[in-house]
């Protein structure tokens, strides 16, 4: 099996080349939207009442805000290629240290998030794919629309309130527990953790799970239709090694690849997630910022956002070339 | 001798927004051991369909009709409980199919899909299925057989992956192969070695085969008799030679007629006017009817089976004698 | 009854409901007729669902908000399909240099999760309105629709019919609008009515940070907003206008479904 790894790397080179000229288009695409709105950035500041019009343009100099939009956009292209994602108005630190402390929890969140999208996921929609047109196939259906029809942050406060107020089962803000956290045993730590990940990784997860349940349905459905399931049938296989080992594999590549898709979503999700329950990660900290016109905590935010997706991306890929062998072992 | 295979009145329709369609309309055969049939017709005669059926692959909105009949070493196929079928399918009866890049799986290996078929119908050891796997690729051709065991479907060229398509199908030795266009989607060169393959593998094996085929070249080729199929009924029944040589049914002439011949003028072949009807829409009468050039009025009530010669019967009036009742 | 059957009655419904909604509401969105008595009232058969904190009716709210919410849906939509399928019309039936320059573009703005586009957008933004609104989800939204264009553009392009209407010198644009823009409508509908639903819940999770629809006026994002500390005692006033959103993004989904349906028959 060895062999097709050979052709691996130089895919991997060249998907890494491609997600570094998409980073750069990215990082153009954030300063072209950031300069659409009218104004610049320091309009808002100088309508307070305590900041006078030397302060102002004195700022407006230091942050080169004065020099002409190309003059800006090489800075800032120069800035980015060193890491520079300038500094935050309102916590008064780089911003790649406020980035950097969220990422951590976001990723979680994300990671977890999406293990029960697809982990429920594909098992709805196999369980729907191997009984079309049944109950329990109508049923899930009625399921899983109404799950990718909820927004986010509503399933989100729903949970909260039924299973973190009214039941008590989970926390309902935060990482851990502030005051206990320090004084707990490893295995303490560990489960206050998963504690305080439950909920807000359910709201995520269950509603892109409803999606991936529709997708899966309907690649099992084309799965079974195909002549080697006959074939395997004719054989005189039982019918579940036929759904097992036939249907199922050929029904779960094109999910792997939707898995792509789904770091976008789960993203976008979590700016809202994190908000409703106080989840320190790089939705929340991009939320905050917008509301208090922090703008270089959202563009640093927007474009780690994009590069999370790209990485994810590139993951996907390579996944699904090293799972399928038609890929594995073409030149 | 017992007809190792017997097919009696099997009917089989699908349900379409059309209407009913009668795919297969009260077809019966029979099969004995060692001999090899070939059902021939063109593409809606009813061919495949009947094939499906005997090993109950029909899905809905297809039907076996209640009253059909499929035995199989005196039971009835179209009874018998899911288990016992299994259990028939691909070790008592086989089955192999026109395109062997779509039936075969493209996410596992050919040594896997033949070792399949093995631990499904006999409790063997790893080694053992590997064994058996790999002598079944040498005796279908396959070169470098150990090698070849780990081999993905789309590594392997067409006429090979039919091999390999034969081999899964033959690795439990049944008593009766179907196979269902077998050659129809290779190359000529190779269509000529598969079917060389399949004759020889039926006598190796002492294995009777149903052939499918819309080509009669194929038929005459390695079947010991020839059941003409059109409109979902057999139209004719007779030994090859026989029924190369005289046929008895105005569509088996039409059909040898229409082959273009090396020892005439090419052009034109002569074609059978119209076409095949839909199958929801049978003509009344004989099904051929409307497009045979010797029709009458008595055509309008459906011929039986007529016995024309020694082991050749045929569904016409013409072949009726003189004086029958109609 | 056939999906898009229900799809469509289901949106019409809706869309009536948001259009009446001057002419059904029983209280202006605003209005508050007890300032003391009515705060956070439960469910009663004056107010089907219940008061808020400022004594609103939020049956009332809901409905006002449905006209926000779809006509920025609607609006936006629009916009993302007109950009969408001109970028891809382009992408497509060009090649070459300006494809994969547009297309480089696309990759980006697909690549940066769709709030955080928005987000960037509002950073700097001084009075948000609905218009302005409408325009930034509008004009940021397109990406996904000049993929699917240009895809169809592609395979339009390589028929027969394209290149016998080239040969005899029909100008590029009447060849986009007669051949190739004919087969792209069925699938931008499809495309269309997805992009809706979604819209509508971007919109209402921009509403519920804080910097999508201003209060006071009402959309069914900022409505949650303003109930969420309230979940404990006053549900309805978050749970209501929840409902109402999965109702409609329901609907645009079961019609997109539909249509869809319509278009291949050969997927159940």
């Amino acid at each position: 099996m060895a062999r097709g790894h050979r052709n691996v790397l130089p895919f991997v080179a060249g998907r890494l080349a491609q997600g570094l000229i998409v980073m750069f288009t990215v990082a153009t695409l954030v300063f072209v939207l950031l300069h659409a709105a009218p104004g610049d950035p320091l309009t808002s500041l100088s309508e307070q009442p305590r900041i006078t019009p030397e302060v102002v343009s004195r700022m407006r100099q230091n942050f080169g805000l004065d020099q002409p939009i190309p003059i800006q956009y090489l800075r800032y292209l120069g800035n980015l290629a060193r890491g520079d994602l300038g500094i935050s108005y309102t916590q008064h630190r780089p911003v790649v240290q406020a980035i950097r402390e969220a990422i951590p929890n976001t990723l979680l969140l994300a990671t977890v998030a999406l293990l029960i999208d697809f982990g429920l996921g594909t098992l709805v929609g196999i369980a729907q794919g191997t009984r079309p047109g049944s109950a329990t196939d109508r049923t899930l259906s009625g399921v899983t629309i109404t799950l990718y029809s909820m927004p986010v942050f509503w399933l989100g406060l729903l949970l909260m309130f039924v299973f973190g107020e009214r039941l008590g089962w989970f926390p309902i803000a935060g990482v851990t527990n502030p005051v206990t956290y320090p004084y707990a045993s490893l295995a303490g730590k560990l489960f206050d953790r998963m504690h305080h990940l439950i909920l807000p990784a359910l709201a995520l997860g269950l509603v892109s799970a409803g999606y991936t349940a529709r997708h899966q349905r309907s690649a099992m459905l084309e799965a079974i239709r195909q002549d080697c399931v006959r074939t395997a049938r004719a054989k005189g296989l039982r019918e579940r090694a036929v759904v097992m080992r036939h249907a199922l594999r050929n029904a779960l590549l094109p999910t792997i690849t939707l898995a792509g898709l789904a770091f976008p979503v789960l993203l976008s999700g979590a700016v809202l997630i994190e908000t409703v329950f106080a989840w320190p990660g790089l939705g929340k900290l991009a939320a905050d910022a917008v509301g208090r016109r922090d703008y270089p905590v959202v563009t640093g935010a927007a474009i780690l956002a994009a590069a999370m997706v790209v990485v994810g991306n590139l993951l996907a890929d390579v996944a699904t070339r090293l799972i399928d062998p038609r890929t594995r072992t073409a030149a | 001798m017992t007809p190792l295979l017997r097919v009696q009145d099997l009917t089989t329709t699908f349900d379409t927004p059309a209407g009913t369609a009668r795919a297969v309309d009260g077809v019966s055969f029979s099969l004995d051991p060692g001999e090899t049939l070939a059902l021939v017709g063109e593409s809606g005669s009813g061919k495949t369909v009947t094939a499906l059926s005997i090993l109950r692959l029909i899905e809905p909105p297809g039907r076996i009709h209640p009253d059909s009949r499929v035995e199989f070493d005196g039971r009835d196929l179209l009874t018998l409980s899911p288990r016992d079928l299994r259990r028939v399918r691909g070790a008592g009866i086989a089955m192999i199919f026109q395109e062997p890049m779509t039936s075969l799986n493209p996410v596992l290996t050919v040594g896997t899909q033949i070792g399949e078929t093995v631990e499904a119908h006999e409790s063997v050891t790893r080694a053992e299925v590997r064994d058996r796997t790999v002598e079944m690729l040498r005796l279908v051709g396959i070169p470098d057989p150990t090698r070849r065991w780990r081999s993905y479907p789309h590594e392997l060229s067409g006429g090979m992956r039919q091999r390999v398509m034969i081999a899964m199908a033959l690795v439990c030795r049944p008593r009766v192969l179907i196979a269902d266009e077998p050659t129809t989607a290779l190359d000529v060169t190779i269509q000529a070695q598969i079917l060389d393959l399949l004759r020889d593998l039926a006598q190796r094996l002492d294995m009777a085969m149903v052939l499918i085929t819309h080509d009669l070249g194929v038929a005459a080729e390695i079947a010991d008799r020839v059941a003409v199929m059109y409109g979902g009924r057999i139209v004719e029944q007779a030994p090859t030679a026989r029924l190369y040589a005289h046929p008895a049914h105005p569509y088996t002439e039409g059909l040898l007629q229409a082959a273009p011949r090396l020892d005439g003028p090419a052009y034109p072949t002569p074609a059978i006017p119209g076409a095949v009807p839909p199958a929801t829409a049978w003509p009344d009468g004989c099904r051929f009817h409307p497009r045979c050039t010797h029709a009458w009025e008595r055509c309008h009530t459906e011929p039986p089976l007529i016995d024309v010669a020694a082991g050749q019967t045929a569904r016409c009036w013409l072949r009726a004698a003189p004086g029958d009742p109609s | 009854m056939t999906r898009i059957r229900l799809g469509s009655l289901a949106v019409a419904a809706l869309l009536l409901l948001a259009i009446l909604a001057p002419v059904i509401a029983p209280y202006a969105p605003t209005a508050q007729p007890d300032l003391i008595g009515l705060r956070n009232a439960a469910p009663s058969w004056a107010h089907p669902f219940g008061t808020d904190m400022f004594s609103r009716d939020v049956l009332s709210r809901v409905l006002y908000g449905a006209r926000v919410s779809l006509l920025i849906g609607v609006l936006a939509v629009a916009i993302s399909v007109t950009v969408g399928t001109a970028v891809g019309l382009a992408a497509g039936y060009a090649g070459g240099a300006v494809d994969a320059g547009l297309m480089r573009v696309v990759d980006a703005g697909l690549a940066i999760p769709k709030i955080f586009v928005v987000l960037v957008v509002l950073a700097l933004w001084e009075g948000i309105t609905v218009p302005v609104l409408v325009g930034i989800l509008g004009f940021t939204g397109w990406f996904g629709v000049s993929r699917i264009v240009r895809a169809e553009t592609q395979s339009a392009r390589g028929r027969e019919y394209v290149a016998a209407a080239r040969a005899i010198g029909i100008p590029t644009h009447r060849i986009l609008v007669r051949h190739v823009l004919p087969n792209v409508a069925a699938p931008i509908l499809v495309v269309a009515s997805l992009g809706i639903g979604q819209v509508i819940l971007l919109e209402a999770g921009l509403s519920y940070l804080g910097v999508g629809v201003p209060q006071p006026m009402p959309s069914w994002g900022n409505i949650i907003a303003d109930g969420q500390h309230l979940f404990a005692s006053a549900p309805w006033i978050s749970t209501a206008p929840g409902l109402a959103i999965v109702a409609t993004v329901m609907a645009f989904s079961v019609l997109a479904d539909g249509m869809r349906a319509a278009l291949d028959p050969r997927d159940r």
